[in-house]
């Protein structure tokens, strides 16, 4: 019994990482209608920027995520400015196809440059720091901090979506593009910040990503599948839900892999094949679409 | 120098050609009507003033400046706004956050704000937290209005404010007509009801597949000249 | 008025053919011909690599088939390439099938498996159904990873009583006066040409029949297609089911000629999508022509790059990422613009003619 309740409760955690992972590809999707196939690898190139400014610098890697953070913004802004927009239309095709090979291109160039060897950010005492709760079960700080960073990174996104002007040129612009122009909203500019931001997200999943467990370049393209996962469980459209989602996918794999340490990943993706069969909408749809 | 000016005005959609030369003058302080059956241009006409069609930079000036070639969102901060076609207003924004963003590029301080809006249109204060779905047809239209008055326009250029509304629910929407000229705006109006048009307007011009086929002051246009500007002979 | 008038003396007239159809016909009857014999004097490296041509070509044909007219962008084919791989390995290695024989069955399980799996995928829409397929594909190699009959994660090769039990091999030996391994390849070489001649010739069909129309139609404008009505839904599964199954059986022949699976290898999201995109990309999606020039282009790349590594793959995707903002319509978008070319007649196109003339 505890061991199941273990389970859950390491679930819930790290579905606070897999809700990070997600809520920078909510954000790309529910401003542009950008489905960003790279979304795995920046992560994975995050993690590395901050590996990199922490060895550089010699600093404590949640000390290097504050300098990354105005970094990757501009990384962000930058690539949304001068390469995604063109890809945006109503064709499908071109975000698809261009994040796609963006993914190949982020892989193979942190391969050139970092090699194939698995890396970690380290932060001394604090990675093995765990507080126990009583009969038996404790949880990581880490994870703990991860799922709390979740909330955090959800509660400030919502606040600039519904509380600020920047916020509110993002909807308008997702609602209909052509009349956010009448209204004096530059949509390039609105698109790169809001990439701008989706970057500063995916800084903070690297951190986490790198704390919690060994990276290399070739993990990008699960980590996109697990947020996607989220994404879809939780329902489009709100970022609670992608946190719920993220749950979801976390108890999902750690209750797999309680039952054969090969069966985690995989008990994840059926977790998502079921809810899209039962629930296509996902657990929390947006009302309106 | 007159406030706006199109110049041989002409607007393509891919291939097709939907605006051959259109000229048209407005000074401040007018209001002007811009008459037509369905598919004269007149939509499109709108649109290429407001830059969500581009063409040639001088075919259109504004005061004298040539911005045919601007994007729409400068064209707005130039001071002109559109309420377009169909209202459209953003769906998952209130109806406060609609009027807001309306004033969204605005750079200089001017006579419009929130205050000055509900006080056009006092039942849209009441409204202000709503879903702009739960609005009636009429308060859907008077937050577009009010949204783009929100960007203190000296030209407003409205696209069939009173399409699919009952006559007691225009006659309010005209009603707040001479309050908006009186802070500064100049006013084009595209209608389908020419009676209304000619009583609101000083001048009127009427397109006919693309092309500009009468204009003058309403006193002036006789109904056959109209009838025969309208279909065609 | 004017249109009306024109009514009056012009005809209308749809054609799909340009040119002579048989002269068309007899081309490519010699092409066929002339590739069916070139074992007879061509060096083992040749055929080996035509052997990887093939199954690249026939892949991206499907591929196209899929994203290019039926809308349905899928990064998960590798699914059925593993799947079909699988599969032979399993009714070759378990059941003890003819090679050949376990090709077919593989095509015709992939294609069911494909039924169950396109009722799921396809409630996600546009984008999302692009990385729905990627998880399914995902799916299928963990599954496949805990097969241990099959070798579980780390695979299993084809014993040689099955690689050399496959017909013709005896035959080719004695006829060419080759050795078993080329004679091997000799016969995979005319399994890959007949499976690519039976995949462009399914392909070609499809696009010409009525249903093909339709999926130009949904292709151009999903919706007014629908409202036409066109059963969108019912033409994608066809199309999705019917290119699972050729994709499976040309994983059958993939793995019949590496003798050796693994699930990393045969579930790559690179080596049997990420390539396969890029042809189609490279060469120009939505036409027949596309796939043919891509995959030639993508031969020369790899036989003369692939050495690179990594800096190639960056060099693969830059290209693909610069042919989709600049060149859309690939090379022979390029090219069929300037002369008005087409090979492969699947357009119809309105001929508008005077009557006085036509």
């Amino acid at each position: 019994m505890t061991d199941w309740l273990d389970a859950l409760i390491q679930g819930v955690l790290l579905g606070g990482l897999y809700a990070l992972f997600a809520a920078g590809l909510s954000l790309m999707f529910g401003v542009m209608r950008l489905v960003n196939l790279a979304h795995g690898d920046l992560i994975v190139l995050a993690a590395f920027a901050i590996l990199t400014v922490a060895s550089t610098f010699g600093l404590d890697p949640f000390a290097a995520v504050v300098l990354a953070i105005p970094i990757l913004f501009v990384v962000g802004f930058v690539l949304q400015h001068v390469l995604l927009n063109r890809t945006l239309g109503r064709d499908l095709l071109p975000p698809l196809l261009v994040t796609f090979g963006l993914s190949i291109i982020i892989q193979n160039g942190l391969l050139q440059v970092f090699s194939a060897d698995s890396q970690r950010l380290r932060a001394g005492a604090i990675e093995t720091a765990s507080i126990p709760l009583g009969g038996g079960i404790a949880v990581g700080v880490v994870p703990l901090l991860t799922l709390m960073s979740a909330i955090a990174v959800i509660v400030f996104l919502n606040f600039i979506f519904y509380r600020t002007p920047v916020g509110r040129a993002f909807r308008a612009t997702s609602d209909d593009l052509e009349v956010a122009q009448l209204m004096g909203v530059d949509v390039n500019r609105i698109f790169a910040v809001a990439m701008g931001l989706a970057f500063v997200v995916i800084a903070i999943a690297a951190l986490y990503l790198g704390l919690r467990a060994n990276f290399d370049p070739t993990i990008g393209p699960a980590r996109l599948l697990y947020a996607f996962e989220a994404v879809i469980i939780g329902g489009l459209g709100s970022f609670w839900g992608t946190l719920a989602g993220g749950i979801v996918l976390g108890v999902a794999q750690t209750i797999g892999a309680r039952i054969d340490p090969e069966w985690q990943i995989l008990a994840g993706h059926l977790a998502f094949l079921v809810v899209l069969a039962v629930r296509p909408r996902g657990l929390f749809p947006r009302a309106q679409d | 120098m007159h406030l706006l000016e199109t110049n041989k005005l002409t607007a393509f959609y891919g291939d097709f050609q939907a605006l051959y030369g259109i000229d048209m003058l407005l000074d401040n302080g007018e209001t002007i009507a811009i008459i037509g059956a369905n598919g004269a241009g007149k939509s499109t006409f709108l649109k290429s003033v407001a830059g969500l069609i581009r063409g040639a930079a001088d075919s259109v000036l504004l005061d004298g400046t040539p911005i045919g070639a601007r994007p729409a969102a400068d064209i707005v901060k130039l001071g002109i706004a559109l309420v377009p076609e169909g209202r459209r207003l953003f769906p998952s924004l209130t109806v406060e956050e609609n009027l807001l963003i309306g004033g969204y590029g605005r750079k200089a301080a001017g006579p419009w704000t929130l205050d000055r809006v509900y006080s056009l249109f006092p039942i849209l204060r009441e409204r202000r937290s709503s879903a702009p779905s739960t609005l009636s047809g009429g308060q859907q239209q008077m937050v577009a209005i009010g949204r783009a008055l929100m960007s203190n326009p000296r030209v407003l250029l409205c696209d069939e404010i009173s399409l699919g509304l009952a006559p007691i629910v225009i006659a309010d929407i005209y009603a707040a007509l001479p309050q908006i000229k009186v802070e500064g705006s100049s006013v084009v109006l595209v209608e389908q009801d020419i009676v209304k048009a000619m009583k609101v307007a000083d001048r009127v011009y009427c397109f006919q597949e693309g092309r500009l086929s009468l204009a003058g002051p309403p006193r002036d246009l006789t109904r056959e000249q109209i009838h025969r500007a309208y279909f065609g002979s | 008025m004017d249109d009306a008038a024109a009514r009056s003396t012009q005809s209308f007239r749809i054609e799909t053919a340009v040119g002579s159809p048989r002269a068309t016909a007899v081309a490519v009857l010699i092409i066929l011909l002339a590739l069916m014999l070139l074992p007879t004097f061509a060096g083992r490296n040749l055929i080996q690599d035509l052997i990887f041509l093939f199954y690249m070509l026939a892949l991206a044909q499907c591929w196209n088939l899929l994203a290019g007219y039926a809308g349905l962008i899928s990064v998960g084919q590798q699914a059925f390439v593993g799947l079909g791989g699988y599969l032979l390995f399993a009714l070759t290695l378990i059941a003890g099938l003819n090679p050949l024989l376990a090709i077919l069955l593989a095509g015709l399980v992939s294609a069911l498996i494909a039924l169950p799996t396109a009722l799921i995928v396809f409630r996600l829409r546009g984008a999302y159904f692009a990385i729905g397929t990627w998880v399914v594909a995902e799916v299928y190699r963990l599954v496949f990873a805990q097969v241990k009959p099959l070798g579980g994660g780390t695979g299993t090769s084809l014993t040689p009583s099955v690689t050399s039990s496959v017909p013709g091999i005896e035959w080719v030996k004695t006829l060419l006066d080759v050795r078993a391994p080329a004679a091997r390849d000799i016969v995979s070489y005319w399994v890959a040409l007949a499976l690519l001649a039976g995949t462009l010739a399914a392909v070609y069909f499809i696009l010409r029949s009525r249903r093909g129309l339709a999926l130009g139609a949904i292709r151009d404008h999903e919706a007014a297609a629908a409202g036409l009505g066109v059963d969108i839904y019912r033409i994608k599964l066809a199309v999705y089911v019917a290119t699972a199954a050729m994709t499976g059986m040309i994983g059958a022949l993939i793995y019949l000629q590496k003798a050796r699976i693994s699930p990393d290898a045969a579930f790559s999201v690179l080596d049997w999508t990420a390539y396969v995109i890029f042809i189609v990309v490279i060469g120009g999606i939505g036409t027949m022509e596309g796939p043919v020039i891509g995959a030639i282009v993508f031969y020369l790349l790899q036989r003369y790059l692939a050495d690179f590594g990594a800096s190639y793959l960056i060099l693969l995707g830059t290209l693909g990422i610069v042919i989709m903002l600049f060149a859309p319509r690939g090379l022979w978008g390029l090219v069929a613009d300037r002369y008005d070319l087409t090979l492969f007649p699947t357009r119809r196109r309105l001929i508008i003619r005077d009557r006085e003339d036509g």
